[in-house]
């Protein structure tokens, strides 16, 4: 035992750590990459095989080279199914992100009837889907809905039967379904921003709405990010919603791209360029995913520098 | 140390990936056991079956099952039901994945025609050779759509059921009108309804074969039954004829009348809603299936017992070249046998089409639902419906031709072309000539 000894082991000691901290990380990760390769790779590397092939489900399965991108792609509903999915995803975005921003400021706060009014909020994201949409249906319907029971005329529009209406009223029931979940992550992102920001502008005589606009949301950008991904590839593979609300319905108007791969596929059982549709579906949201992390900027830069 | 330490973890990791990959084996073997268990019915000789849920047939079906398995405790039928337009997606997605039932339910025509190309049902043409007697029981006409290629896949159960025009007989006296002879007679009929505000006609447009029955009566009365035949035998641009750019226009002029209720096309056939408009009253008038008089019997209160309901075939459009006395819809429904399941289930599904889809409680249930029985030799008297089971035994067997529904008679590829542009022209979103030239582009295919 000397005084050398001492150093050594410390010296020794951060490798061996940190070696082992990344190998604890690998070995945590591996049953989520298990399950990721099985139900997501794999069917990914299928579906990309079947975009090759032509197959309606129930016979044999014939190579077919490029015929089934060149139906996919030359369907006149493309273009059109990628609008309405474009449409919807913009305009859930511009309604979903201001209303959950203020929302999650709003119950961020620490009082007690807004505690109340959280657990409300959240209600919508308990329901599924399926039951959200089949209510609006009927509450809807210009028949037998709102508007025959309430007696109030104005409520009787085609609300799911005329192309403009219907679209909006898609836009309308994913932002009720999904603003309180973003309104919880923005609640989480406010809570996050040190209390000492705040007091030091008041100290420098801000007043909320600027407080509002210099400190709180530049500190939301990153859950801004997370949100906006969430919503954006959301709302590019949503399909059971529409599929019930409206079915793609009146005739194209509400046909998103995941519609259309479900109608290619299993309706009119052509499963090749359902596969295609489905590629192009994942290549889009990898893109946007990407584009969004891209406008972040350097995931490690702090956003408490000085603090 | 380090060295050991890691390596130790690595195969902590590889033991943790094998038992991972052991489970999924596992999965992996369960999923073929299963199978088979799932087509076979659980093995011994039971039988599962596949068909649809809901009024008027559900209870009529689950019946026939229970008297085979109460006169067979050892071999039994275990049924599920689904819905209609759920069931059309289901049934072939688990005949792919080989997990159909032992007894499939259907429509005939194209969807068979797609299992028998796919080695997926049994041929029954010897079966029902042998036993002359069943096929013998059976109306002739049915068996059209269960044939393929000269042979029989399926055997026709069930009922007729034709296309008709049903109207509600008390709006009809409150506005002071009578029943149409003609199409002129609708268009008249239209503003006049909707000047009291009832909606001329009830429709589930989005469940969108609602709206091809528009077509498929409007084509046949103005045309004839030639133009669709040849669409069938996959002429080139059969589509083209004239009558049809006629009868499509003479649709969208229906549309634009304001002749069909508001809303038509974001309601489903499946929620029956639009059958709860002729009951309510909100509607004058409805072309459906002749299942709808159950429908609205079972939903409608005392609405079809007060003689509320009236119904007749489609009128005949004004120089038309069809015979007014066609009509179309389903000849029958078919349950076909799984290639794939055991020889034992198979042999249960052939005794239970052999002893209990024939016998005479099958016949009375069926005309209890108030349908007209595939089997030869129904007697309505004495029913509470024998009116209206009269008139559709009498549609069905005068008709000079009793054609399968179109999205039946195709391929499923075609008929999706089909009901999607039909939607659309429903829409008016696409014009007549657009819709022709949509449909040309998938004869054939």
């Amino acid at each position: 035992m000397t005084t050398l000894a001492p150093p050594a082991v410390r010296v020794k000691e951060p490798t061996r750590t940190s070696g082992g901290r990344s190998g604890a990380v690998l070995w945590m990760a591996l049953p989520a990459l298990v399950w990721f390769v099985i139900f997501a790779v794999i069917p990914l590397i299928g579906v990309l095989l079947l975009s090759f092939t032509t197959w309606n489900g129930i016979g044999t399965i014939h190579g077919s080279g490029l015929t089934s991108w060149k139906a996919a792609l030359t369907d006149p509903g493309l273009p059109r199914a990628l609008w309405v999915t474009f449409v919807i995803m913009a305009l859930s975005w511009l309604v979903q992100t201001p209303i959950s921003i203020l929302l999650g400021v709003f119950i961020a706060a620490r009082s007690k009837y807004r505690g109340l009014l959280a657990v409300l909020y959240f209600v919508p994201v308990l329901l599924s889907s399926a039951a959200i949409s089949i209510t609006y249906k009927a509450l809807l319907d210009p028949n037998f809905g709102l508007s025959a029971g309430l007696g109030v005329s104005w409520l009787a529009q085609d609300w799911l039967g005329q192309s403009g209406l219907a679209l909006g009223v898609v836009v309308f029931v994913v932002s009720w379904q999904y603003i309180p979940f973003h309104s919880l992550i923005y609640q989480g992102g406010v809570r996050q921003i040190p209390q000492s920001l705040y007091e030091a502008s008041q100290i420098d005589g801000a007043g909320r709405m600027r407080q509002f606009f210099s400190i709180t949301l530049p500190q939301l950008k990153y859950t801004i990010i997370t949100s906006s991904t969430l919503m954006v590839v959301g709302s590019l593979t949503s399909f059971d919603l529409i599929y019930v609300l409206t079915a793609g319905g009146p005739g194209d108007s509400t046909r998103t791209l995941a519609l259309q791969m479900y109608q290619f596929g299993f309706q009119a059982r052509l499963m090749g360029p359902a596969s295609a549709i489905a590629v192009i579906l994942v290549l889009i949201g990898l893109a946007i995913s990407l584009l969004l992390r891209r406008l972040g900027g350097r995931a490690d830069e702090s956003q408490l520098e000085g603090m | 140390m380090i060295d050991s330490n890691y390596s130790r973890r690595r195969f902590l990791g590889l033991v943790g990936g094998t038992a991972g990959a052991a489970a999924l084996a596992a999965c992996g073997s369960s999923g073929p056991s299963e199978d088979g268990g799932s087509s076979g019915g659980g093995g011994g000789g039971a039988a599962s079956y596949w068909s649809l849920s809901g009024p008027p047939g559900q209870e009529y079906r689950q019946a026939s099952v229970d008297r085979f398995n109460k006169a067979n405790p050892n071999t039994k039928i275990t049924p599920t039901f689904f819905q209609n337009d759920a069931y059309k997606q289901k049934i072939t997605t688990s005949i792919g994945a080989g997990q159909g039932p032992t007894m499939i339910w259907g429509w005939g025509g194209g969807g068979l025609k797609a299992y028998v190309e796919a080695g997926q049902v049994e041929d029954l043409t010897d079966w029902f050779g042998q036993n002359a007697a069943v096929k013998s029981k059976i109306l002739d006409s049915s068996f059209g759509a269960a044939t393929v290629n000269g042979k029989i896949y399926a055997m026709p159960v069930e009922t007729v059921q034709p296309i008709v025009l049903f109207y509600n007989k008390k709006v009809f006296d409150k506005v002071g009108v009578q029943p149409p002879q003609s199409w002129g007679d609708i268009m008249a009929l239209v503003p006049k309804f909707n000047a009291a505000k009832i909606a001329p006609f009830s429709l589930g447009g989005q469940s969108r074969w609602t709206n091809m029955m528009w077509l498929e009566f409007l084509l046949d009365r103005t045309a004839g039954s030639d133009v669709f035949n040849n669409v069938f035998a996959g002429q080139k641009d059969a589509w083209s004829d004239p009558a049809v750019l006629t009868m499509l226009t003479q649709i969208q002029d229906l549309v634009k009348a304001n002749g069909f209720v508001k809303g038509f096309s974001s309601i489903t056939a499946d929620s029956n809603a639009d059958q709860a408009l002729l009951y309510t009253g909100k509607a004058a008038m409805m072309v459906h299936g002749s299942w709808s008089y159950g429908i609205q019997k079972a939903n409608g209160g005392s609405f079809v017992k007060d003689g509320g309901l009236g119904w007749m075939n489609f009128p005949a459009v004004e120089g038309g070249k069809g015979d007014p006395s066609n009509t179309v819809g389903n000849p029958g429904q078919y349950l076909s046998i799984s290639s794939k399941a055991s020889a034992e289930a198979k042999d249960t599904a052939k005794k239970f089409f052999s002893t209990t889809l024939v016998d005479n409680d099958e016949m009375a249930g069926w005309i209890k639902s108030g349908g007209v029985p595939v089997l030869k030799g129904a007697s309505f008297t004495g029913s509470d419906d024998a009116e209206f089971l009269t008139s559709m035994a009498d549609i069905a067997s005068k008709a000079k031709i009793f054609a399968q529904s179109w999205d039946q008679a195709l391929s499923p590829t075609a008929a999706e072309t089909l009901l999607d542009n039909i939607a659309k022209l429903f829409q008016l979103q696409i014009s007549p000539q657009q819709w022709v030239d949509s449909m040309n582009g998938v004869i054939g295919k």
